[in-house]
């Protein structure tokens, strides 16, 4: 199962949890099944995250494919000057 | 406010307009003649991007009054080109990328013609001194100035 | 040939020449259209009137008489404009908050910074307009302010909203404050690092706040007709994202408004957000005529941008031999009058260089009665890794080792799991180090008085939304046109790639930037993200485009589109099984067009992903005069890693302007306020920028690392190289001085002060 990294006040929302499991196939079933488990967290989710699988940072990509060893780190989202 | 009635020389041709007393010589040029090469980026005379020739001397377009310009001459970047032909200087300007958001260009480029036309053979250093007031906040001047040498060079030749 | 060979070969013919950029002869010649550039019929002139005081309570505006001077067409106040539910969204490289920005563009219940909009007229002319602002009437109750950060952050400071209650504090604290946010990022065990350390230090750095600081002011020319339908000209890194915000601050649907984007004369992230748009509009609807409305340049410096003041407190723990064992800092950010300061991105910045095991670093987010930062170039790395870059260069000084060779010990590369999480594909700080150990510049001989630093840096870079339209015109040209304001030459790049993909020469190729009425979503010109998202986009059209063209010369030769192929700019059988038929050009399949289906293009709307992140080293060289203060700096050499520089000049350009305007932040800029709250130095004479006469000539070295998510390993290179330059510049100094200034600018009087304390030390 692919292996969630938390940091921050995402970790906060998850009760402390520094790394979880998830079941997921794409970024979409991630922060769906992150949505259901951590009801507080939705919010973040929804404003729009960052997610880092196995170091590449995907924005909005909730199509890109996760697998089942890959390891996924959620940022803040990133934007610039 | 009555406004003043003027008839000046620019870029080689006679024009009247009339303009409020505040107005300043950019104004002018911009909102009256729809001559907007030269740029506002202070209103101050501290960036040079509305760098025009008065009567043949280098001066800042939003330190001259509208109403000082009876009788008078200048010349903007719009008369830098001789019809197809770039001058020198705007030839190695694109050359060179030394320019990136081109506001600051056309300022530098009259500011840079009148140091060539008293000093064909600038230093670095001379050069630099000379475009102090023409404010680049995008090159970091490098590329500028290494065009302004380029270009001076090949006018000494020709 | 394939991109990839090409790749290999290095035969690119466009990718990695310097041709002379499409829109370089208008700019040389005073033609280009900036944001004041266009005049309408039948436009008026529009002006705000702003606060003069940093805080206080509108009572009441009235302006009635303003109204009835002759010439005045529209008056708008806080009441034109609705109240919005807080609600945020991603813009730039914040999130911004609807019910703020309206706030923002319009004072409502208070006024927040001097400079902050109260009011707003269009007239006949300037000067009416002056004299109409002189007529509004506005009644304010003084409220105590505040500036700086720290003071912002007192328990007693004046609270600048009454319902702010910090986020991320457990439990939320019961009583307001201008701290509107905590956040905190960190792995490993940083307490167990700094036991395993030998050396620890600890620092604390004040950065000052600097403006971009952009020649343009912004400008806008507005249109709204009496259906209800509007079009909108202005100076922007992001025209649909104006169009985003003016539609949702206007409630109007989005297609209703059209917006061009003019020439833009900088941005370098000030230009990321709307500030006179949405009241031109909304005079523009009340006078029933355009209206143009452009900042004075006092206007700017009080009511837009800047970045953030900050204090940075830094802790290193390191090993004898120069591992770093543990690293620690706390960062507190202005945000200015609204919450949402760089302070996220500069937590994560500030020690993602770096391959360190145990991490933690802590991010205030404060606002005081300033203008609402925004975005400036790679927003928030260069002051927190400008604070990390000191220290790590002291404790090479206490270590007796080379900086480089410290940075070298601890440097991130490919497989490192960077500070702020992830691991890093494939990166080039280590070349980038590399060639600065190697480099003459660092090998130099110093004279008195002279000092060397060396600074590294690292930027995220971002991907995003952008969409790209090629269309092939009857005599076989290509018109390409892209969603992304050109800021820096982006028009030469994109069409050196579709003439790459294309196989054509670049001067059949014209591109131009697409109003919102002629292209989807493109999202802004910032993050670094143009030659990396919208050149993806360009290159995917140019594919589009290819593949049209092999069906049509199927079509001509009447064989299948899979014998057909496309090769340097022409279709060809794919062997002579195919059968026998000379090339077709692009220019001959274009003539045949309307035989063989009509029109031909290629489009492409992509969210680009895998933009990679781009790191740097700087070297630099001063000098400084002990009786006056003042710092001359003599040599500076730019070494980043692009990927792939598609037009190298331009890349050169992008890193020797970084460096400028961090040379500029580190020694000179800043802003200056009186004891009433209000700014001082509101021009170009007292807000230092640097001047021509200011600089050596900066040199520069690309490394090209590739990006393996893009075609030709492109990297984003626009921000990054103003984020080494202050940490560079501050080591320099610091060496020629023989001690630690720990703050910025290090203006004449700064540095005085300094030798004056190392005068009373030594005494």
């Amino acid at each position: 199962m692919p292996r969630v990294f938390l940091s921050g006040n995402l970790k906060k929302l998850a009760g402390g949890a520094e790394e979880i499991d998830v079941e997921a196939a794409d970024i979409r079933q991630l922060l769906r099944v992150l949505g259901e488990r951590f009801p507080d967290m939705r919010p973040h989710l929804e404003q729009g995250i960052a997610v880092a699988v196995d170091g590449e940072i995907y924005q909005d990509g909730w199509l890109e494919p996760i697998a089942p060893d890959s390891e996924v780190h959620l940022l803040p989202r990133l934007g610039g000057g | 406010m009555a406004k003043i009635h003027v008839t000046a020389t620019v870029n080689g041709d006679e024009v009247e307009f009339l303009c409020e007393l505040e107005e300043t010589l950019l104004d002018v040029l911009r909102d009256e003649l729809h001559l907007t090469g030269s740029k506002e980026g202070c209103a101050s005379g501290d960036c040079g991007a509305c760098s025009v020739m008065l009567d043949g001397r280098l001066v800042c377009a939003c330190l001259v009054l509208g109403v000082e310009m009876e009788g008078r001459s200048v010349e903007t970047i719009e008369a830098m080109a001789a019809g197809d032909e770039l001058h020198p200087l705007q030839q190695k300007f694109l050359e060179h990328a030394a320019l990136q958001c081109g506001i600051c260009t056309p300022g530098i480029l009259v500011a840079a013609k009148a140091l060539l036309e008293k000093k064909p053979d600038p230093t670095e250093t001379e050069v630099r001194f000379w475009l102090a007031g023409n404010l680049c906040r995008c090159t970091g001047y490098d590329k500028i100035i290494r065009a302004v040498l380029d270009a001076a060079a090949e006018m000494r030749v020709s | 040939m394939s991109t990839a060979e090409k790749l290999e070969n290095g035969k690119f013919k466009w990718v990695g020449t310097r041709p002379v950029r499409p829109d370089g002869v208008d700019k040389v010649t005073g033609r280009a259209r900036f944001g004041a550039d266009l005049f309408l019929p039948g436009m008026l002139v529009g002006r705000v009137l702003r606060s003069p005081h940093a805080h206080a309570r509108i009572k009441s505006i009235d302006t009635s008489k303003a109204e009835a001077l002759p010439g005045v067409k529209a008056v708008v106040t806080r009441d034109d404009f609705k109240e919005m539910p807080s609600e945020s969204v991603a813009a730039g490289e914040m999130m911004i908050d609807y019910r703020d920005m309206t706030r923002n563009i319009m004072a409502r219940e208070k006024v927040l910074y001097d400079g902050h909009a109260v009011a707003a007229v269009a007239a006949a002319s300037a000067s009416v307009a002056r004299k109409a602002l002189k007529l509004i009437k506005v009644e304010y109750e003084v409220l105590p302010h505040v500036i700086g950060v720290i003071e912002a952050m007192e328990p007693g400071a004046p609270v600048l909203h009454e319902a702010m209650f910090t986020e991320g504090v457990e439990p939320t604290p019961d009583t307001p404050s201008n701290i509107a946010a905590r956040n905190e990022l960190g792995r490993g065990d940083v307490e167990a690092g700094f036991k395993k350390a030998d050396i620890i230090l600890e620092r604390t750095f004040d950065t000052a706040p600097v403006h971009q600081g952009y020649i343009e002011n912004h400008a806008c020319v507005a249109s709204v007709s009496e259906d209800g339908k509007a079009e909108l000209w202005c100076s922007t890194q992001g025209h649909y994202m104006v169009r985003a915000f003016c539609a949702k601050l206007l409630g109007m649907d989005i297609s209703d408004l059209r917006v061009t984007a003019s020439e833009i004369g900088g941005g370098f992230g000030g230009k990321t957000i709307v500030y006179l748009e949405p009241v031109a509009l909304v005079l523009s609807q009340k006078a029933h005529h355009p209206v143009k409305m452009v900042m004075t340049r006092e206007e700017v410096f009080r009511a837009t941008g800047p970045t953030s003041g900050a204090n940075v407190w830094v802790k290193l723990g390191a090993t004898k031999d120069g591992k770093i064992t543990a690293a620690e800092a706390v960062l507190k950010y202005q945000a200015g009058a609204f919450p949402g300061s760089p302070v996220g991105p500069g937590c994560m910045c500030a020690f993602a260089p770096y391959d360190i095991e145990n991490v933690k670093v802590v991010g205030y987010d404060v606002v005081s009665n300033r203008p609402k930062v925004a975005a400036y170039r790679a927003p928030g790395a260069p002051i927190s890794e400008y604070a990390v870059e000191c220290v790590v260069d002291e404790l090479a000084e206490k270590l007796g080792l080379d900086p480089i060779e410290l940075r070298l010990k601890n440097a991130a590369k490919e497989g490192t799991q960077a500070a702020y999480g992830p691991k890093f594909g494939p990166i080039g700080f280590v070349e980038t180090l590399e060639a600065a150990k190697s480099h003459p510049h660092y090998n130099a001989p110093l004279g008195p008085n002279q000092g060397r630093g060396v600074a590294s840096g690292f930027w995220f870079n971002i991907g995003g939304e952008s969409c790209a339209t090629i269309n092939i015109n009857e005599d076989g040209t290509a018109q390409l046109m892209v969603g992304t304001p050109d800021i820096g030459g982006s028009r030469a790049s994109m069409a050196m790639m579709a003439a790459e993909e294309l196989g054509i020469d670049l001067d059949k190729v014209n591109p131009v930037i697409g109003d919102t009425g002629s292209l989807g979503f493109s999202f802004l010109t910032g993050g670094s993200r143009v030659t990396f998202a919208t050149g993806k986009a360009v290159i995917v059209a140019a594919g589009n485009v290819i593949t049209d063209l092999r069906e049509r010369a199927a079509k001509i030769w009447d064989i299948p589109v899979d014998a057909v192929e496309w090769e340097d700019g022409f279709a060809r059988p794919t062997s002579s099984n195919a059968g026998e038929f000379d090339p077709l050009s692009l220019a001959d399949i274009a003539a045949m067009a309307a035989k063989t289906g009509g029109p031909i293009a290629g489009h492409a709307q992509i969210n680009a992903q895998g933009a990679a992140p781009g790191f740097g080293t700087h070297i630099v060289d001063v000098e400084v005069d002990k009786e006056t203060g003042r710092v001359t700096v003599l040599r500076y050499t730019v070494i980043q890693d692009a990927g792939k520089a598609i037009h190298p000049s331009y890349v050169e350009g992008q890193y020797q302007g970084g460096a400028a305007q961090g040379i500029g932040w580190a020694l000179n800029e800043e802003y200056v306020y009186g004891e009433d709250g209000r700014m001082q130095n509101t021009g170009f004479l007292d807000y230092r920028m640097p001047v021509a006469s200011d600089l050596p000539m900066i040199d520069t070295q690309i490394i090209e690392v590739p990006n393996p998510n893009h075609p030709y390993g492109v990297r984003g290179v626009g921000e990054t190289p103003l984020v080494p330059a202050m940490g560079a510049v501050a080591c320099a100094v610091e060496h020629a001085l023989g001690t630690r200034l720990n703050e910025l600018p290090m203006s004449p009087p700064r540095v005085l002060k300094a030798i004056g304390a190392i005068g009373e030390a030594q005494a």
